[in-house]
This record gives C-alpha cells, sequence and structure tokens, in this order.
C-alpha cells in the first residue's frame, strides 16, 4: 500500500520537501543540544520541564482523540464514521510519533533511554506511560493498516483486528490519564495535585482532537477526491462543542476550589497564570487568549446554524486547537512549577533553539501524517474510481 | 533579549486575542569499598571499613538560632567545593543553570504556608540552610524510572546513581522541596578547584545533596556539620541515645511541609 505515497502532485511533494527542510533545521539544533546540554532551552532548577513536555502532554490528548471515532462505530455501529475511523487512527500513530520524539529531546541523557526497560521500575508513572504509549502505536498501527488493507481488497478485517480494536478504545483513555498521573501524583505541586486533571486532561483532548480532524478532513477535501461527508464532520463538530465545556467546566471547578478555598498552594499558580506573580506575566494574555478562544468556540459551535456554516465551522476548530494548545503546551506545565516549592516566582520563557526543536518535531509527525493520509487517500480514491 | 522574548510572546499573545484566529554509590569512598570478590553467591557486596559512621537511619538537627549568615556562606562553600558543584552563575552568570546542594534562604521560603506574622525584622531575614531531607518516604524515589534515585537501606540516604540517570527530571518535579538540581550543561568548566576524591558529573544528570555519605564512610561529620560551629547536628535517628534524638527529646523541631507525609530526616530549631 505504501507505494501510493510514491506517487502525488508537485504540492506533494514540495509540501514534503518544505516539511523535510525544517526537520533537517530542528535536527541541526538537536545536534547542538546534544553537544551542550539542556543549558540552550529556557529551562532552569525552577522551571524543569518546559515546552517539549508540554507538547508532549497536549498532544497524548490528541493521540487519545482517535477514539471519538473507534467508540461510535465499533460500539455504536455509528456507520457515518466507517469512512474515516482510519483517519483518526493514523492521526494517532503520528500523534504519538511526536510524543515520543518530545520524551526523547527532553532527556538529558538520550543514549540512557532503554535504562527504563534494563531497570524496570512500576511504581514510577513515567514507566507505565512508556508501556501505554508504545501499546497505543502499535494497536493504532496494525489496526489502520489491516482495516484499511481490508477495505482495498473489499474484503472483511481479519478477525483477530476485532478485540484489538476493542482493546484500543480503554487503551486510548489510558494514555491520557497516566499521562495526568505523570503530574497529578506528586506531593508538593498544587496546581496539579487534583483529582480532575485526568479527566480534565481527556475533556481537552476530546475537543482538540476531533477538532483538529475536522480541519484535517477539510484539508483532505481540498486536495483529494476523498470526501468525509458533511454528516460525519457536523458529528465531530457536536463532541468538539462538548467536550470543550466539559474541558471549561472541570477548569472552572478547579478555580472555584484554589480561590474558594483560598489555600495559597493551589491558588498561588492561577494567580501567576492569570494575573501574574511578583512582576511576572509572561503567560498572561496567552491565558486570556486561550479562554477567549474556547468561549467563543463554544458559542459557534452551540449555535446550530453557526455549527452548520463550513466557514464558521473552521474558525471554531482553529479558536479550540489553539485554545486547548495554549492551556496544555503552554500554561499547564510551567504553571505548575511557578511558583516553585520555596514559594518563590521564577518565570520560564522558552528559547529560540528549543522552539525550533519544538517545530522539527511537529514537522516529523506532520511528514509522517501527510504519507500515511496519501496512501489513505490514494485507497480511497482507487475504491471509488 | 530575554526581555523582547518576553515582549514578544506577549504580544503575540495579545495579537491572537486581536486577530481572533491567531554506581555512584557515593557512600563508599574508595578506600573504604571492598567489592565482593568472585565465586560470591548474592553477587556483589559491601562492606565498611572499620573507621566508618554507622547508623539506621541518619539525620540532621539545624539550630537556627545559632546560625548567622557568615556561617551559613561557609557551609555552602564547604559543600560545594568537596563535592565539585559548578558555579555557573559566577563563571557563566547563567542562574537557569543554577546547581546548589546547600543553600541559605529565608524562614518564608524554607516554610511556605507557615509564615509567622509581626514576626522582627531580624528574625524575617535570619537564614534558614535548605538541602535535600533524605526523607524517609521520598517521593523522587517513588518518581524516578529507573531506580538512578534510591533510598539506602542501610542507613536511608537518598542517594543518586549519576550513571544510570537518564535526566528526565522526573524526581526534580517530584520533590517537593526544590532540593535537586540538574547538569544543563557540562559542570566541568565551572568548577574552580575540582577535588580529586569526589567525581565530577556530566551533563545531563540530576544531582542533589547526599548527606556526605562519602565521608560517612570514612569516619567524618558531613562537610556543613563540621563547619557550622555546633549548628548543626548529625547523627542517627533511630538511636534513642545520639545526639540527635536527645536535642530532638528536649526541643521542639519543626520539619518542613510534614503535611505531605514524605517524613524529612532534616529538623529544624527555630
Amino acid at each position: 500500500m505504501l507505494e501510493k505515497a510514491l506517487k502525488g502532485s508537485k504540492t506533494y511533494w514540495i509540501w514534503l520537501l518544505a516539511l523535510a527542510v525544517v526537520i533537517a533545521i530542528g535536527f541541526l539544533f538537536y545536534l547542538r543540544q546534544l553537544d551542550f546540554g539542556l543549558g540552550i532551552t529556557g529551562m532552569s532548577r525552577d522551571v524543569s520541564w518546559g515546552f517539549y513536555i508540554a507538547q508532549f502532554t497536549f498532544l497524548v490528548g490528541v493521540a487519545a482523540s482517535a477514539v471519538m471515532l473507534v467508540l461510535p462505530y465499533y460500539l455504536h455501529d455509528y456507520k457515518t464514521f466507517g469512512k474515516i475511523t482510519v483517519i483518526g487512527e493514523f492521526l494517532a500513530v503520528s500523534s504519538v510519533l511526536m510524543c515520543m520524539l518530545f520524551i526523547i529531546v527532553d532527556l538529558g541523557q538520550p543514549m540512557r533511554l532503554l535504562n527504563v526497560i534494563f531497570y524496570p521500575t512500576p511504581n514510577s508513572m513515567l514507566f507505565w506511560d512508556m508501556i501505554v504509549l508504545n501499546g497505543y502505536l502499535f494497536l493504532n498501527i496494525v489496526i489502520g493498516w489491516n482495516v484499511l488493507d481490508a477495505e482495498r481488497n473489499g474484503t472483511a478485517p481479519e478477525k483477530w483486528i476485532k478485540p484489538l480494536i476493542y482493546l484500543s478504545i480503554p487503551w486510548a483513555v489510558s494514555i491520557h490519564t497516566v499521562t495526568a498521573f505523570l503530574y497529578c501524583g506528586l506531593p508538593g505541586r498544587g496546581f496539579w495535585l487534583t483529582a480532575v486533571l485526568a479527566p480534565r486532561f481527556l475533556a481537552s483532548a476530546f475537543a482538540a482532537g476531533p477538532a483538529f480532524l475536522i480541519l484535517l478532513t477539510f484539508i483532505i477535501r481540498k486536495f483529494t477526491k476523498f470526501d468525509a461527508g458533511k454528516q460525519a464532520v457536523q458529528t465531530l463538530a457536536k463532541i468538539v462543542c462538548y467536550a470543550v465545556i466539559a474541558n471549561l467546566f472541570f477548569f472552572l471547578c478547579e478555580v472555584f476550589v484554589a480561590i474558594y478555598s483560598q489555600i495559597p498552594e493551589h491558588m498561588a499558580h492561577l494567580q501567576y497564570l492569570f494575573f501574574g506573580m511578583h512582576g511576572h506575566d509572561a503567560l498572561v494574555p496567552w491565558m486570556w487568549s486561550s479562554m477567549a478562544l474556547m468561549v467563543v468556540a463554544v458559542i459557534l459551535l452551540i449555535i446550530p446554524s453557526a455549527r452548520r456554516n463550513e466557514t464558521t465551522l473552521i474558525f471554531a476548530c482553529i479558536f479550540v486547537f489553539i485554545g486547548t494548545w495554549i492551556d496544555k503546551g503552554l500554561g499547564m506545565i510551567s504553571g505548575g512549577f511557578v511558583p516553585n516549592p520555596l514559594h518563590e516566582v521564577n518565570e520560564y520563557i522558552p528559547s529560540i533553539q528549543e522552539i525550533i526543536i519544538t517545530l522539527g518535531v511537529y514537522a516529523t509527525g506532520l511528514l509522517v501524517l501527510t504519507i500515511l493520509y496519501k496512501v489513505v487517500t490514494g485507497i480511497k480514491e482507487e475504491l471509488a474510481g | 533579549m530575554e526581555n523582547s522574548r518576553r515582549r514578544f510572546l506577549k504580544t503575540a499573545g495579545v495579537s491572537i486575542l486581536g486577530v481572533g484566529a491567531g554506581s555512584m554509590l557515593i557512600g563508599l569512598a574508595p578506600g573504604s569499598t571492598k567489592a565482593a570478590g568472585p565465586g560470591t553467591k548474592a553477587g556483589p557486596s559491601y562492606t565498611h571499613g572499620p573507621e566508618a559512621m554507622k547508623g539506621g537511619r541518619w539525620g540532621m538537627v539545624i539550630d537556627t538560632r545559632k546560625l548567622k549568615d557568615s556561617t551559613c556562606r561557609k557551609m555552602e562553600k564547604a559543600c560545594h567545593s568537596i563535592h565539585n558543584v559548578p558555579d555557573h552563575i559566577g563563571k557563566f552568570d547563567k542562574k537557569n543553570h543554577e546547581i546548589k546542594w546547600i543553600w541559605a534562604t529565608e524562614f518564608k521560603h524554607a516554610f511556605p504556608g507557615q509564615e509567622v506574622e509581626f514576626l522582627s525584622e531580624k528574625l524575617e531575614h535570619a537564614p534558614v540552610p535548605v538541602l535535600c531531607n533524605h526523607c524517609d518516604n521520598p517521593p523522587c524515589v517513588r518518581a524516578c524510572p529507573t531506580k538512578a534515585t534510591f533510598k539506602r537501606e542501610s542507613d536511608g540516604i537518598v542517594l543518586m546513581d549519576f550513571h544510570r540517570c537518564i535526566g528526565c527530571r522526573f524526581c526534580m518535579a517530584a520533590c517537593p522541596y526544590g532540593a535537586r538540581s540538574f547538569n544543563f550543561r557540562d559542570p566541568r568548566p565551572a568548577i574552580e578547584n575540582e577535588n580529586p576524591d569526589f567525581p565530577t558529573r556530566m551533563k545531563g544528570v540530576v544531582e542533589k545533596c547526599n548527606f556526605c555519605a562519602e565521608r560517612l564512610a570514612v569516619g567524618k561529620m558531613p562537610a556543613c556539620v563540621e563547619v557550622s560551629g555546633g549548628a548543626l547536628i548529625f547523627g542517627d535517628l533511630n538511636d534513642p541515645e545520639s545526639d540527635v534524638r536527645k536535642l530532638l527529646a528536649d526541643e521542639y523541631a519543626i520539619r518542613r511541609k510534614p503535611n505531605l507525609g514524605t517524613f524529612p530526616s532534616v529538623f529544624y530549631i527555630v
């Protein structure tokens, strides 16, 4: 099937080339980081996780969102999604791949990565994260590839695929739950120390992922003959709508607990993120933008006429994606580190090099996604033609 | 540079809104180490030299009443020079790369949430040394995915294996006391006088106070204790006859963030 990715228009090849250039530049900067150390980033002993881990957290959510297509189709026989489950699964593949790359670029000693396997430590949440992420990658490659192959041959998928599909549903929930457990089980970090973190992660995941999927279906329709169909997109839009609402709701629950209880350790981080602290306020405009974007998106998605209008829907999806990205990819991680355990404020600003390496990882994910989608659309076009 | 980036971030944030779319088991110093010879069934084991200090659970009592700024600086200096702790601030003026094992702060930072109102200026700014608490229930050990940081069973010291650490920094997120530092770059150029008796680290690994395990192994007190002029008392918390236990029996001492269930082995008399 991979041969489908070898034939494409000029635009396709230019796009791949552009991605390759970004990857190459990112890689060069990564070599610099390998040589010098993580000191080229903006991280410090106070904010010891930064942009990389934040992107990892955000993308775990995008990966988990594939379940929003798989579950309705396989458990509720919602046929409209039948055409596009593989689109979701391949988005999961490329997202998990990016997650892993972000973990690797964040390691101080990446060549020792296998120590996690040589000295397995079940009491560490990172150990479990490794297992669930690898498992999820494996599940989605195997399922997506086999189902697509069967579709091409006009046969039913192999029998042994079914149990894997059912397994992939709770597995999707597990990847984001374990990722939340990385943070919410740490005793000294008031911002993360909340049972609602995993549910909130899932809610924002099921908003960001499907919103991105909607945008992807529009892009695919523009460049290929494959159309996901109006109804599939509309159902996804409703999923996005309620997931954003759930995300905002969970967030407000947290705000209430922190502010009403007036416990400084819990309040301080929100205060830093939304109002700034001791003159440090780099994230303030971002956080308010994030909230505004999500609220506007909810309004656009909840009004039926706005949701059905493709232009407003595209805007709503972009708002959701950017809003949840700021929330998780910018505020969530560094917000938990400021103020530090000694209640000192040392702010984190990502360095240029760090951002370039990040873009390199994103380009790698997009490259894989493009190739996988090229295969999918090639086969769909072949079947239609 | 940093300022302009901050401004950029800010404007970019605003414009989005506007546009709308927008085994170094140091414990055993070379002299006192005797690796088990070949043929041992249980694998390599270590025996303490005759001069080694033995304790079931090492602990420290810090009498802040006896501490002056100058003593604290002496402690920092003694610790950092013995352990080859690099001085990235002094050498390169890079605050972000800072590494510290023990340092003096103020009460409100050492004990956030336990601030004392209406304190005199003098007491408010009195130095309080902070270091790794060598918790009895250490969250960093729980979080480490490779057992590179671990609590030594024989004496409760929380140690680092710099050769196993992958630099994921999970332990730094897990530590509620900010006791851990990361080598954001090669530390060696920033070490003034290298102590050949203690290993230097490499970039990409985490480090922290080791309660001078390498000194205990040869019968010496921790470096900070030695230069503290009696303000720091060190001993075995499991031994009711030890100096620390006697002191704790008589004086009311507090620990940092006791509500987190970490059971620090460092106590403070304030």
